[in-house]
């Protein structure tokens, strides 16, 4: 898909697939309809048992409209997104699986798109990959064949195009994903970033998950910059957020590249008699402010090893009950 | 440049021991001047290696020759006839260089003495640092001038990723991230606008995934 063809695309109604809706996807259903969108996150396990996956898709079904099941995230060897996807699926979830460009070159890319779309797996987040430096097999070779932005153009021409990257076209029953990416309104640099945003909506990108906000001032920065660039009318933002449980995992992830923890922050959640109570409240209130953004169209929880913890959030923020949608 | 370093002495040490007549071999181009397998280099690893051997008993030869270049036939003949006594010979070579040699002298038993590392140059004394990766298809007149293939560790080319912060790469804060410097210098040069534009996936095809590379110039052939 030519940069021209993908802008025009994302910002109008795609053609093909259901009537009013792109794909089969909950999470299209419930950001056209304009509701407030939850979507939760999933780590599989280092192991094949299942029963954790199935556990949090319980928890989380009934109160957000999708799930991302992570892609090896840190570059960990993990059960793969895929039949991640598929246990959540048949837990009654609705999956959103990601992709990184680490590991895969375009023709496995292809392939599992393929895949997961014959298994009824609807959302697709299409990420570069953290580099493998940070996980358990830093001696492993790198694949970035193509990149996240690349890697959206791809999925949105196989689905709107019925065109493999090679430009072949597909036979019959092409990949209808809703097509998803993320952004990290704190990495560097700055003025950059919404322009980059740009360029994923004009690869196709429908929806976007942010790195998680604890930097409330520059997100809005960021927002501020995206509604000036017109992109929050063309792309549906969710913005990220990570409720911690102690001032001890604010610390850790103010360490963590690319992310941005305030000082303030941590010395708040330190000072307080529950740190778990005062870290609920404090995810309530990003998500009361999210809700005053402009342009923000939902929240993705990441609640990484307190997944336990989302209804109460979700509940609290007043969230709950998460719309029916046809 | 192709830019070599030296192999540690005792895995050196440990590949030759199996010799009892070792030619150490140079070269004079790249490794002269990354410091790693010129004329100098060649007669101390020979001297060291002498060393070592004297402290364990044992007895040989360690012979020394510099080529002009080991890249090159013409100039590897020239290590016929001291190539002639040695049952191994050690090139000081680029991996190039080490294979020019095997295969010139398909008898003898070769073995590398440097660790081939990179494309680049040095940035100051005593520091190279990598600045091509050989992808066959340069696109450095998109990027300002520096290489996102080989200087961004995800070799991206629409970054930068998300893990790019205060200049830094992700991996490592001893790393530039090549976006941002791309960044900055299209943004100095005023010629952002090249940045908006979706750079297509890369035709690999002329980077070493394409197979083994050549470089035919009709012209300059003889026969």
């Amino acid at each position: 898909m030519t940069t021209e063809a993908a802008t025009k695309a994302a910002g109008t109604a795609p053609a093909g697939g259901n009537g009013r809706f792109a794909t089969g996807s909950r999470l299209e259903r419930v950001l056209k309809a304009g509701h407030f969108a939850v979507t939760g996150e999933i780590g599989p396990p280092q192991s094949s048992k299942s029963e954790k996956i199935i556990e949090y898709a319980e928890l989380l079904k009934g109160v957000t409209d999708g799930q991302n099941l992570t892609d090896n995230q840190t570059a960990i060897v993990r059960l793969c997104s895929m039949a991640a996807a598929v246990h959540v699926k048949q837990a009654g979830g609705d999956p959103i699986m990601q992709m990184t460009a680490r590991d895969r070159n375009r023709i496995a890319i292809q392939a599992d798109i393929l895949g997961a779309a014959s298994l009824g797996i609807h959302n697709l987040v299409c990420l570069t990959g953290d580099h493998q430096t940070f996980g358990n097999h830093p001696g492993a070779r790198n694949v970035h064949d193509i990149d996240s932005i690349q890697m959206v153009q791809m999925v949105r021409a196989m689905r709107d195009e019925k065109k493999f990257q090679c430009g072949q076209e597909m036979k019959s029953d092409e990949p209808r994903m809703f097509v998803g990416a993320a952004e990290n309104p704190f990495g560097d640099p700055f003025e950059f970033r919404v322009r980059r945003l740009a360029k994923k909506v004009a690869a196709g990108a429908e929806f976007i998950q942010t790195q998680c906000v604890f930097d409330l001032n520059r997100f809005e920065q960021f927002m501020k910059m995206v509604r000036d660039e017109g992109l929050d009318e063309k792309v549906y933002i969710l913005a990220g957020l990570t409720p911690a449980k102690s001032a001890k995992a604010l610390q850790y992830m103010q360490t963590v590249p690319g992310m941005r923890v305030p000082d303030e922050l941590i010395k708040r959640v330190a000072g307080a008699a529950d740190q778990k109570a005062e870290g609920v409240k404090v995810a309530v209130e990003m998500i009361q402010a999210f809700r005053e953004i402009k342009g923000v169209k939902g929240v993705h929880i990441m609640a990484i090893a307190w997944e336990s913890i989302v209804p109460e959030i979700v509940e609290k923020a007043g969230l709950l009950p998460r719309p029916r949608v046809a | 440049m192709i830019v070599a370093e030296p192999k540690p002495i005792a895995e050196v040490a440990e590949l030759i021991k199996a010799g009892r007549h070792v030619l150490v071999v140079g070269c004079g181009e790249c490794v002269t001047v990354c410091q790693a397998g010129g004329e100098k280099e060649v007669e101390i690893l020979a001297s060291a290696l002498r060393i070592q051997w004297k402290i364990e008993g044992l007895t040989g030869t360690i012979d020394t020759q510099t080529l002009v270049r080991q890249c090159e036939p013409e100039y590897v003949v020239e290590l016929a006839k001291k190539a002639k006594n040695a049952d191994i010979i050690l090139s000081l070579g680029c991996g190039v260089g080490v294979q020019f040699i095997a295969e010139a002298y398909s008898d003898k038993w070769v073995v590398p003495g440097l660790n081939t590392t990179f494309g680049g140059g040095m940035v100051k004394a005593g520091l190279w640092e990598e600045r091509c990766g050989f992808c066959g298809d340069c696109v450095l007149h998109l990027t300002g001038g520096i290489c996102p293939i080989i200087r961004c560790s995800k070799s991206i080319l629409n970054g930068p990723c998300g893990g790019s912060q205060d200049g830094h790469c992700e991996i490592n804060k001893e790393i530039s991230c090549a976006w941002q410097l791309i960044y900055d210098r299209l943004k100095a040069l005023g010629r952002l606008k090249l940045l908006d534009v979706v750079q297509p996936p890369k035709n690999w095809r002329t980077a070493r995934d394409g197979g083994p590379r050549k470089f035919v110039k009709l012209e300059a052939m003889i026969e």
